[in-house]
């Protein structure tokens, strides 16, 4: 009963959203309402009793794919007065395509049929004993390891062509070598010397600072090239 | 009364409710605490006093924060997103408290012990990303964009190793639940055999959680307070008390997969007096001291070192060591056959 109810309505926020994603002006508002049928989705598979797959469905696509999504279409500076128009000029192309793509679903549909075992399996999705997780991994590590490594290298294929369209090692861009950072050693870049108060003052005049204009000529001497801010002196080698 | 809470619809729902509070209550007043905790302990490690003011020892400081913070105008931007600016927030404070329902803080004190709880958990912290691109997009300001940009950036980077970490701990517990994993460590805390993997977990919550030294999001110094530069009142404290339960959560995580979770530190008599939800909530308050000496002692990374350290250090190196862990497991027969 509580299931049922749950089901009907995780099932029509599911459809609901989805409309949205096609029908909503504004392409960020679309990219949560496909997070929000991601999860509905995610949700039904709970109900079914597909536990793992519920949780790899919010993981993958919720949490990477779509925050990708997201971050791109965010980015995009979509003008929607130029959207409009291009409804306008293109409609009879897309009603062609979206005609074309629903008489073959529709065709596909008309031509489904069940096989006769699988009334059975519906209801029991779980082999009994063993937890979700486990009958996966068994089926898609022995049956299927071919298949599954396949796809695993198909993928692979995909996201070394993507780096390598996408690198370029511009000749222009400067680099951190962080390790002859690291490295790096007190003794080779920081030199402690011992100077005695005032030397290597004499091109300033035997002064640490710049003279200061003096009221008494007679007292400028014995002043200021001793003071205890004769560490500065350092600054002239 | 055990009949009713069991085995009739609204007492299973009523008893998942009860449990819910006597969770999130104390969890509340820890993250409360937390903050003043925080406060307390970068003073002292900066000679300072601290809050000291308000009750003893300053004991209500938390209290009295929280009340201003209600007390104040929560002002919405004219240019935002109104609904989705007030929802970034929320979701950022519900997702916090939503992974707890199968943490298990004693041996079967969890809400929910479900089969795959380490990927509940891990689904629900890679959500949290969420709140904050919604609240960086819904403000419609630069600084806050650019707080979101580097918060999903990051977040999604480190997630990907902690992905491999969890994934090396489950080969040794042949399990996805928590209390299995809790369980498998009776003999030793996954602490010490995976150390590695350990340290680029912590760092990796760091990341996760958004802190220093990996404060990138809200680098006050450079983009003013990052994506939450537009909130006032509630909707900055609900931010607030997000990351900080988000913190507890992590250090929660840490203590379950490497820390042995509510287990005694040896199954021996004067030990094994002291409930397990004590060593527990003890566990939890070592990791969180971590996070905060951290916090006073490292200086921000750049953005291009968190990136680098990410992808191009901690990646591999937990690859390997997955690869690494896989074969000694297969190698001595120490594979536990679930």
């Amino acid at each position: 009963m509580i299931t049922a109810i749950l089901f009907y309505l995780f099932a029509a926020i599911l459809l609901g959203s989805a409309a949205m994603v096609v029908g909503s002006r504004n392409p960020v508002h679309s990219v949560l309402f496909l997070i929000l049928a991601f999860f509905n989705a995610a949700a039904l598979f709970l109900i079914a009793g597909a536990e793992f797959l519920a949780m790899i469905l919010v993981i993958v696509y919720v949490g990477a794919v779509a925050v990708l999504f997201l971050f791109v279409v965010m980015m995009l500076d979509v003008d929607f007065e130029d959207l409009r128009k291009g409804v306008q000029r293109y409609w009879i192309a897309g009603a062609t395509v979206g005609a074309v793509l629903f008489a073959e679903l529709a065709a596909v549909l008309g031509g489904w049929k069940l096989a006769p075992s699988a009334g059975q399996l519906r209801m029991s999705p779980v082999p009994s004993g063993v937890s979700n997780t486990v009958a996966l991994g068994r089926i898609l590590y022995t049956d299927y390891v071919f298949l599954f490594q396949t796809a695993g290298l198909i993928l692979m294929v995909a996201m070394i062509g993507a780096i390598v369209l996408t690198l370029r090692d511009r000749k222009t861009s400067r680099h951190q070598n962080i390790r002859t950072q690291t490295e790096r050693s007190v003794s080779e870049t920081l030199q402690m010397m011992s100077l005695s108060i005032g030397a290597g003052t004499t091109a300033s005049g035997g002064y640490l600072r710049p003279k200061e204009p003096e009221p008494e000529p007679a007292d400028a001497h014995g002043g200021h090239g001793h003071d205890d801010h004769g560490g500065h002196g350092h600054g002239h080698h | 009364m055990y009949d009713f809470f069991h085995n009739t619809d609204t007492g299973i729902v009523l008893l998942t409710f009860i449990e819910a509070l006597a969770l999130l209550v104390p969890l509340l007043i820890g993250v409360a605490y937390l903050t003043y905790a925080e406060r307390k302990v970068l003073a002292a490690m900066q000679l300072r006093k601290g809050p000291n003011v308000v009750g003893p020892f300053g004991l209500a400081q938390p209290f009295a924060d929280a009340l201003k913070m209600l007390m104040k105008e929560t002002i919405i931007p004219s240019g935002s997103n109104r609904l989705l600016f007030l929802m970034g927030p929320m979701l950022t404070f519900m997702l916090a408290m939503l992974a707890w329902a199968v943490i298990p803080v004693n041996d079967g004190w969890a809400i929910a012990d479900i089969n795959v709880g380490i990927l509940y958990l891990f689904a629900i912290s890679s959500l949290g990303v969420y709140g904050i691109i919604i609240a960086g997009w819904a403000s419609n300001s630069k600084y806050a964009f650019l707080g979101a940009l580097r918060s999903a950036a990051q977040m999604v980077s480190y997630e990907v190793s902690m992905g491999f970490v969890l994934v090396t701990v489950l080969l040794c517990v042949g399990s996805l639940n928590l209390t299995a994993i809790v369980k498998a460590q009776q003999t030793v805390w996954f602490c010490l055999p995976l150390f590695p993997m350990f340290v680029v977990f912590f760092i990796s919550t760091l990341a996760e959680t958004n802190r220093s030294p990996f404060d990138l999001p809200e680098g006050e110094s450079e983009i003013v307070a990052g994506f939450f530069v537009e909130y006032s009142s509630m909707s900055f404290a609900l931010f607030f008390l997000g990351e900080y339960a988000n913190m507890i959560l992590m250090s929660a995580l840490t203590t379950i997969l490497f820390l042995g979770g509510w287990l005694a530190p040896f199954n021996m008599e004067p030990f094994t007096w002291i409930p397990g939800v004590v060593w527990f909530v003890l566990k939890i308050c070592v990791v969180l001291f971590f996070f905060l000496w951290t916090r006073a002692t490292f200086p921000r990374y750049r953005y291009d070192q968190l990136m680098r350290l990410g992808w191009k250090v901690f990646l591999p190196l937990s690859l390997v060591w997955l690869v690494l862990t896989a074969g000694v497991l297969m190698a001595f027969g120490w594979l536990p056959n679930a």
